[in-house]
């Protein structure tokens, strides 16, 4: 008899059980322990309680990007909490020998921007983070999630962490996308769909012909915000464009070691004939520019549409979009193209990587940003910022009369000094239009760096395709 | 080591909420600390406090008198959605918070809740809703929340078995180190490694 068919997730997950007792978790190997400085000093602390060392520190690598300014980094920074939190990482790495990309160095940036780009980010891994983000990693066929202090202990002191098998679901978006509509686009319109508890106790993985013309930094934003609808990790599986984006690495497989790498890479995706827990099947071609009016990324619908009305929604639902609007101080029916912004954030590690640094120059080049509106853009990594600077990105940015900063998580969570003030809106290539999180009392609008972009341009929510000339679609998504 | 955690009965705190994201349960300026001190004070901050950090009129239910050394928790569905911060947790827990009832819970968030002993308890849509008239029509009633017989005492005598993942029901009930249950399989782990050579070296230049 033949062998049961599987799921790409299957297959990684099947490689990676040590052990798996009745009535217990998996243990599950980890192949790469990515490190930051906001979840991870707690671990540490546990480690030196137990006396216990860094299992696998060449199986780790940390850096600094939550708490660490975007500002110039010759200057001190002010924030103690954040300087000493920054000293501690560094301190923790040397003491356990962790690799340690700190300020000042040049492959520094966002941990889940740098993963890729050093190349240790492969196919058929399993990778965690003290980080939800993680999931970003899905893009190359890695089952990728994020964890919180105590599993990061465990993973320090074992290289493995105890895991409940979780369900697939399965994300087909067919067809091709339109001129302006993206990645972020397709993401924001699936948490839309399903809701940001939709995905919860699964994993998702992203098929179909618009998903394979994606290039790896356009999945990268896709799986990246698997977390947003409820699921811990979301897989592409590997191909051409994942293997030519690799190569050459620096910690990507050489010569022989590459030709093996990627005939076992090859034998990764889902097998004809495999089943999922659940699927869903999106139509790339009816996409539109996507855009958030609530207060979680759920809560999205495409920037032609109008904020829906609490008499619309099911009654358990009316009160959240109620309580939702009326932070945002929003009116049910109004349409979202034209509300006025104080802010556009341009970054994080949904949207910080040089092509979404491109897409946001190709609408700012030879434009000014509107008067009054104060836009920050913020490279992914130092790298990210470096090949920018090489492509005179940064010098479209400051004359449009946008913020050029250093790499980091910045506004996207607003731990750095970056943030909104109380009141303000701001339109943000992040994740999460929650409460608070760009600010205290800041409210967000999720979109795409093509929309952000727009949206700078004229200093209130536009249409990307009213700016770049394409066409508008008629309307594919309804509001949540 | 933790404490082991066999029951707790209390009275409730209900937030008819559906998800509430960990950036409410603790916003992320708190989570530039390297301990766990003081996280009681970070609990929903930006629900109590204004912007500017004047206390809101009426006050946040968390600064309720009434509702001072509550440890159980009502809330709507898909709790703890977003960020992975285990500060979440350590902040319920740090205010006295031992176990939350909802129809869902987000993956990350009731992961670092069981390794938290705080215990999330998942009942269906209809229970939710029962449950709620019942806190309404009995706000000061205390339920029982037992763990080892996996069941819920309501005020009315009525009660309700709920499911928990069995083995970190056995790590709570035993107070006992999930690191130090995977380092006794410490060769299962090395015999895996020498057959599965490391993927990547980070040292690697």
């Amino acid at each position: 008899m033949a062998e049961k068919p599987r799921t790409l997730f299957e297959k990684i997950w099947d490689a990676h059980v040590v052990a798996s007792e009745p009535g217990a978790p998996a243990i599950l190997a980890i192949d790469l322990h990515l490190v930051h400085e906001v979840t991870s000093p707690q671990a540490f602390t546990g480690l030196r309680e137990r006396g216990a060392k860094v299992r696998k520190p060449g199986q780790t690598v940390a850096t600094a990007d939550h708490s660490i300014p975007t500002t110039d980094p010759s200057l001190p920074i002010l924030d103690e909490l954040a300087r000493k939190q920054l000293a501690q990482i560094e301190e923790n790495c040397r003491e356990f020998g962790i690799p340690f990309h700190g300020k000042g160095s040049p492959s520094r940036g966002i941990v889940h921007v740098i993963g890729p780009e050093l190349g240790l980010t492969q196919p058929g891994m399993t990778i965690v983070c003290g980080d939800s983000h993680t999931a970003t990693h899905g893009a190359f066929g890695a089952l990728a999630f994020g964890i919180g202090t105590s599993e990061i202990e465990m993973v320090l002191a074992t290289q493995t962490l105890l895991q409940r098998k979780p369900k697939t679901f399965k994300v087909e978006v067919t067809g091709s996308l339109q001129p302006g509509v993206g990645a972020k686009d397709i993401i924001l319109a699936l948490i839309a769909r399903i809701g940001v508890g939709g995905g919860t106790e699964h994993v998702f993985e992203f098929t179909g012909d618009a998903v394979r013309a994606l290039s790896m930094e356009a999945r990268m934003t896709l799986c990246n915000m698997s977390i947003e609808g409820g699921a811990r990790a979301g897989l592409v599986a590997p191909d051409e464009t994942t293997f030519e984006y690799l190569k050459g690495r620096p910690h990507a497989p050489k010569e022989a070691a590459w030709d093996e790498a990627v005939a076992v890479w090859r034998q990764l995706p889902t097998d004809a004939g495999a089943t999922y827990d659940r699927w869903i099947v999106i139509d790339g071609d009816k996409l539109e520019p996507m855009v958030t009016y609530g207060t979680n990324p759920g809560m999205g619908m495409a920037v032609t549409g109008r904020v829906p009305s609490p008499a619309d929604v099911e009654p358990g639902a009316r009160e959240d979009l109620e309580r939702a609007l009326t932070y945002m101080g929003l009116q049910a029916g109004q349409s979202i193209a034209g509300q006025k912004l104080d802010v556009v954030f341009i970054g994080s590690c949904t949207n910080g990587r040089i092509e979404d640094m491109r897409a946001a120059a190709s609408v700012l080049r030879g434009r000014k940003v509107a008067e009054g509106l104060r836009v920050l853009v913020v490279p992914g990594s130092q790298q990210v910022k470096r090949q920018a600077e090489e492509e005179g990105l940064d010098k479209v940015f400051t004359a449009a009369g946008a913020e050029w900063r250093e790499s980091g998580c910045s506004m996207c969570i607003a731990m750095n000094g970056d943030q909104l003030e109380p009141g303000e809106y701001g339109i943000s290539t992040s994740n999460r239009n929650f409460q608070g999180r760009q600010g205290k009392g800041g409210r967000s609008f999720l979109a795409s760096p093509l929309t952000a972009a727009a949206s700078a341009v004229t200093g209130v929510i536009t249409d990307p395709r009213t700016v770049i000339g394409a066409a508008a679609q008629p309307s594919a998504v309804e509001a949540h | 080591m933790p404490e082991p955690f066999v029951k707790t009965t209390s009275r409730v705190i209900a937030i008819p909420r559906a998800n509430i994201d960990t950036d409410q349960i603790c916003p992320a300026r708190f989570l530039k600390i390297t301990d766990k001190a003081n996280l009681a004070d970070a609990l929903f901050f930006d629900w109590r406090f204004t912007p500017d950090g004047q206390k809101r009129q009426p006050p946040s239910f968390i600064d309720e008198p009434h509702n001072a050394g509550r440890q159980i928790l009502l809330v709507g569905d898909n709790f703890g959605a977003g960020s992975s911060r285990e500060h979440a947790p350590w902040a319920l827990r740090a205010w006295g918070i031992r176990a939350i009832v909802s129809t869902s819970f987000a993956d990350i968030f009731k992961g670092n809740a069981l390794k938290n002993a705080l215990l999330p308890i998942v009942v269906s849509a209809e229970r939710y809703a029962a449950l709620t008239a019942l806190l309404a029509a009995n706000p000061d009633g205390e339920w029982s929340v037992n763990l080892e017989a996996q069941k819920v005492t309501l005020p009315n005598g009525e009660t309700f078995p709920f499911e928990i993942d069995p083995f970190a029901r056995t790590m709570i009930l035993a107070g006992t180190d999930e690191v130090g249950y995977v380092l006794a399989r410490l060769p299962a782990i090395e015999a895996w490694e020498a057959a599965h050579p490391a993927r990547v070296d980070t040292a690697r230049a």
